[in-house]
């Protein structure tokens, strides 16, 4: 009960009129900074930290400013790719799928309601699991060395196929792309370039933001000018919003589906390095694997929006489990979060919780505080924010082209990286073409780099034996796992593909790219 | 918290005032800007910030320093921008580190070179620590090293650079001081930041780590790792005080991870002085004193032309070991 007691003096930290108009300020620019794609939650932060400092805030006011940031554009990032199919953050990637499919059946005003819901869902049980479990997770995250990570990373890939196209080879052919691009830059573990021609700018790799924003807001702007002749503005957002409020019976068919991802998505949070990316994509295919069965999934099923909302944001929470316990941050957000104990003259780490008692409730208070009004802020305005559905493509899609060149080179502030995003754009508008998932070519690209460098620092470890791979029982279990998600798609994959044939009726509204 | 921003304000009024009388060249940047060359969160945004902050709290500069995030090629990028594009800007300082002075060592800046830039003043060093996890064996440096003469597969060490960065040479300086006949035999796997080293250390996937000592106090101080020597010439000052150096283990390896600045090369002799004396203000002042440690920086205190000839020296000490274990030919 002591626990609760500290949590208490937290709210009393928390709940100052000062604290409680930094917390709505941050959680309204968080959103904002959220939708806007490109501009993901570690760049909201890091774009605020100069606001906070130039506020001459103290420790606890700073850190309330900048937690309402991050977690606001946790929930803003969903606006933009369930209105736009344009992910607002890399997290948000997995929210696409079924969210832009809602909307394009009408259903936007549900899918942001119900998106916003599975958020609060998935923050509010990530926070308690932070403050209750936060000394024993940490356990956990040492139980991961490099061979757990590689295993983690290979279920992480072996069961997506199909969960973003129907075509298993297909998708099989979209990772190696992305894994592939993953292996540009210079090699951490030799220090040796490869693909970089000489190039400077190519040394760190592909930023995935520059090929997320190319792949899937530049493609769509390609999409949009090659049939710019034909009936565009007949198509002419005929979308209608559609009701605001998801009934009952909808909210109730995703309740068990938000817990079950606000689980996963924390524990996927609290290991360091896999972040709230790898929360919302195992997410939603582990939710797809377990519910899916009339194939609804990637066509507008709304437990396909919940599923990966609830777990990006228990992500969130979870990320901040090895912040602040360990002082390694999560995730790129984290990372930044970091900086900022670290230039508040705070240092994270195992003793936080005992010698800064009143920083770390005061910041656990302050994100409950934010979770309750982002949903109070989010559902009455999912009006304003449908509202862009009205705007004609013909005028949407050159802001969607300014703001992706805008916001990527206000990240890098390099033409470079420009050169590359609309290489990705056009790649994104063949692949499209041919029917290739650009989900997991993301994934890929994002993740891929993480699971070479585990693979090669467990076998460097053990002295080139490859079979250390599967030397524990808990990497040997997820490998069990793994395998186990490949291979029953295949036995069953028959069975289910001629049941979907019965089930699908709108052919066009399939995301299948 | 009123409080606390009038005594801030009364000293920045205070030290601002000395700095003036000091400051005879009198520059003062129009539109200030920190290139830091990583993205947000690393260890040269947190030194553009930082200094940036403080400067203007000490009313050094009188508008806020702007931070440009120009990440790319491990501060590659960032050095091409300046030398090619920014190469008589006054108003501009970059922030840099033995990472920088390590690649343009390793010639991992294709076509740059150090002498292309002016290195305007440290503002600390972070001196280089080995640890090992409370419940290991292990007790002393030469005890760790001597395993690793023994058998260099036995040991692998972790730490937060690639392979032939700043804390892999650490440990290779170490092992040459100690005798280690081939180093290039000695295990080292690198991990994304000195975080995520120091958390493989916990979980036993490696059995040392060689880092900075400011990535290490939080979990030193917890009682999870045993440093068991620091890279520096003399014990450090403070709570630091209690760990050995290597020097006093009779190993003679020092290794300093520096954080620093330097401009453009054809800044104006005027600017550049006036930088100069700003960082050095900046270095003397209490609040950076407070800054360092907080962080666990040491002090180096070095400033134009030493500085230049530190950073030169040190260059050349980096291809002599690069060139010793095969990184560059």
């Amino acid at each position: 009960m002591e626990t609760l007691s500290s949590l208490a003096d937290g709210f009393i930290i928390a709940l100052t009129w000062q604290n409680l108009l930094l917390a709505l300020l941050g959680c309204f620019l968080g959103t904002i900074i959220g939708a806007l794609p490109g501009l993901g939650p570690s760049n909201g932060v890091a774009i605020l930290i100069p606001l906070a400092f130039s506020l001459g805030l103290g420790p606890t006011p700073a850190l309330i400013l900048l937690t309402s940031v991050y977690y606001g554009a946790m929930y803003g990032g969903r606006i933009s790719s369930i209105l736009l199919n344009i992910p607002g953050d890399e997290p948000a990637m997995m929210t696409c799928l079924d969210g832009y499919p809602m909307a394009k059946a009408g259903r936007a005003g549900e899918a942001l309601a119900l998106s916003g819901i599975a958020s609060f869902i998935g923050s509010f049980f990530a926070t308690w699991g932070l403050i209750l479990l936060a000394p024993q997770l940490v356990k956990i995250a040492l139980l991961f060395g490099p061979a757990e990570y590689f295993a983690l990373f290979t279920l992480a890939f072996a069961t997506l196929g199909g969960v973003s196209s129907t075509n298993q080879s297909k998708t099989a052919i979209a990772t190696a792309l992305g894994l592939g691009l993953a292996m540009v830059g210079v090699d951490t573990q030799t220090g040796v370039p490869r693909f970089t021609f000489g190039e400077v700018h190519l040394y760190d790799g592909i930023d995935f933001l520059v090929a997320i924003v190319g792949l899937f807001a530049l493609s769509e702007v390609f999409v949009f000018l090659e049939h710019r002749h034909g009936s565009s503005d007949a198509e002419g957002r005929k979308m209608a919003i559609g009701r605001m409020m998801p009934s009952w019976a909808v909210l109730k068919s995703c309740l068990p589906t938000m817990f079950r991802t606000s689980f996963l998505g924390f524990l996927a949070g609290v290991l360091p390095g896999a972040g709230a990316s790898l929360g919302s994509f195992i997410s939603y295919s582990m939710e797809k694997k377990l519910v899916d069965r009339e194939g609804t999934f990637g066509k507008g099923d709304p437990r396909g929006v919940a599923a990966p909302e609830a777990g990006n944001n228990a992500a969130a929470g979870g990320a901040l489990v090895p912040m602040l316990a360990l002082g390694v941050p999560g995730s790129g957000t984290t990372a930044v979060l970091l900086a900022v104990l670290l230039a508040l003259n705070i240092t994270p780490g195992p003793l936080l919780f005992s010698q800064k008692p009143d920083v770390v409730w005061g910041l656990i208070a302050a994100l409950f505080i934010a979770n309750f009004m982002l949903l109070a802020l989010n559902i009455p305005m999912v009006g304003i924010f449908t509202r862009l559905l009205l705007v004609p493509p013909r005028i949407l899609m050159p802001i969607v082209a300014m703001v992706s060149f805008v916001g990527i080179y206000g990240i890098s502030g390099s033409t470079f990286d420009l050169y590359v995003m609309v290489g990705f754009g056009v790649m994104g508008w063949v692949l499209r073409k041919l029917d290739v998932p650009l989900v997991p070519v993301i994934l890929g690209t994002l993740l891929g780099n993480a699971m070479e460098s585990n693979m090669r620092r467990a076998i460097t470890i053990d002295n080139g034996n490859w079979w250390t791979l599967i030397d524990s029982p808990l990497s040997a279990s997820l490998w069990a796992l793994a395998i186990i998600g490949f291979v029953l798609p295949m036995i069953f994959g028959k069975v289910m593909k001629a049941r979907m044939k019965r089930m699908a009726k709108d052919e066009e509204g399939a995301l299948t790219d | 918290m009123a409080f606390k921003s009038t005594r801030l304000f009364l000293a920045a009024a205070v030290l601002g005032v000395s700095a003036l009388s000091a400051n005879a060249a009198d520059f003062m940047p129009e539109n200030p800007e920190c290139v830091a060359p990583a993205n947000p969160g690393g260890g040269w945004d947190f030194t553009c910030r930082q200094v940036g902050k403080t400067l203007q709290d000490l009313k050094l500069i009188d508008k806020t320093m702007q931070v440009s995030n120009l990440a790319g090629g491990g501060g590659g990028a960032a050095y091409a921008y300046v030398v090619s594009k920014r190469d008589s800007d006054n108003d501009l300082i970059v922030a840099a580190s033995s990472a920088t002075s390590t690649r343009l060592a390793q010639g991992a800046y294709p076509g740059n070179t150090q002498d292309q830039v002016r290195w305007v003043a440290s503002v600390g060093a972070d001196y280089g620590v080995i640890a090992v996890a409370a419940k290991s064996p292990i007790q002393t440096l030469p005890e760790l090293l001597e395993k690793m003469k023994n058998d260099p597969n036995s040991v692998s060490v972790a730490g937060g650079s690639a392979v032939g960065g700043w804390d892999h040479l650490k440990v290779l300086i170490a092992a040459k001081a100690a005798g280690v006949e081939d180093v290039r035999k000695v295990k080292y796997i690198a991990f994304d930041g000195g975080g995520e080293a120091v958390t493989q250390l916990l979980a036993g996937s490696v059995d040392a780590f060689t880092g900075d000592i400011s990535e290490a106090k939080g979990f030193v101080d917890a009682g999870d790792i045993r440093v068991i020597a620091v890279l520096a010439p003399e014990r450090l000052e403070g709570e630091f005080a209690k760990f050995p150096t290597a020097r006093e283990q009779g190993i003679e390896a020092i290794g300093a991870n520096w954080r620093g600045f330097y401009a453009p090369g054809k800044m104006s002799d005027e600017a550049y002085n006036g930088w100069v004396s700003k960082i050095g203000t900046l270095y003397a002042s209490d609040e950076w004193k407070q800054t360092m440690a907080a962080n666990g920086m040491a002090p180096l205190d070095l400033q134009g032309a030493e500085f230049q000839k530190f950073v030169a020296d040190s260059v050349q000490q980096i291809q002599d070991i690069s060139r010793e274990i095969g990184i560059i030919k």
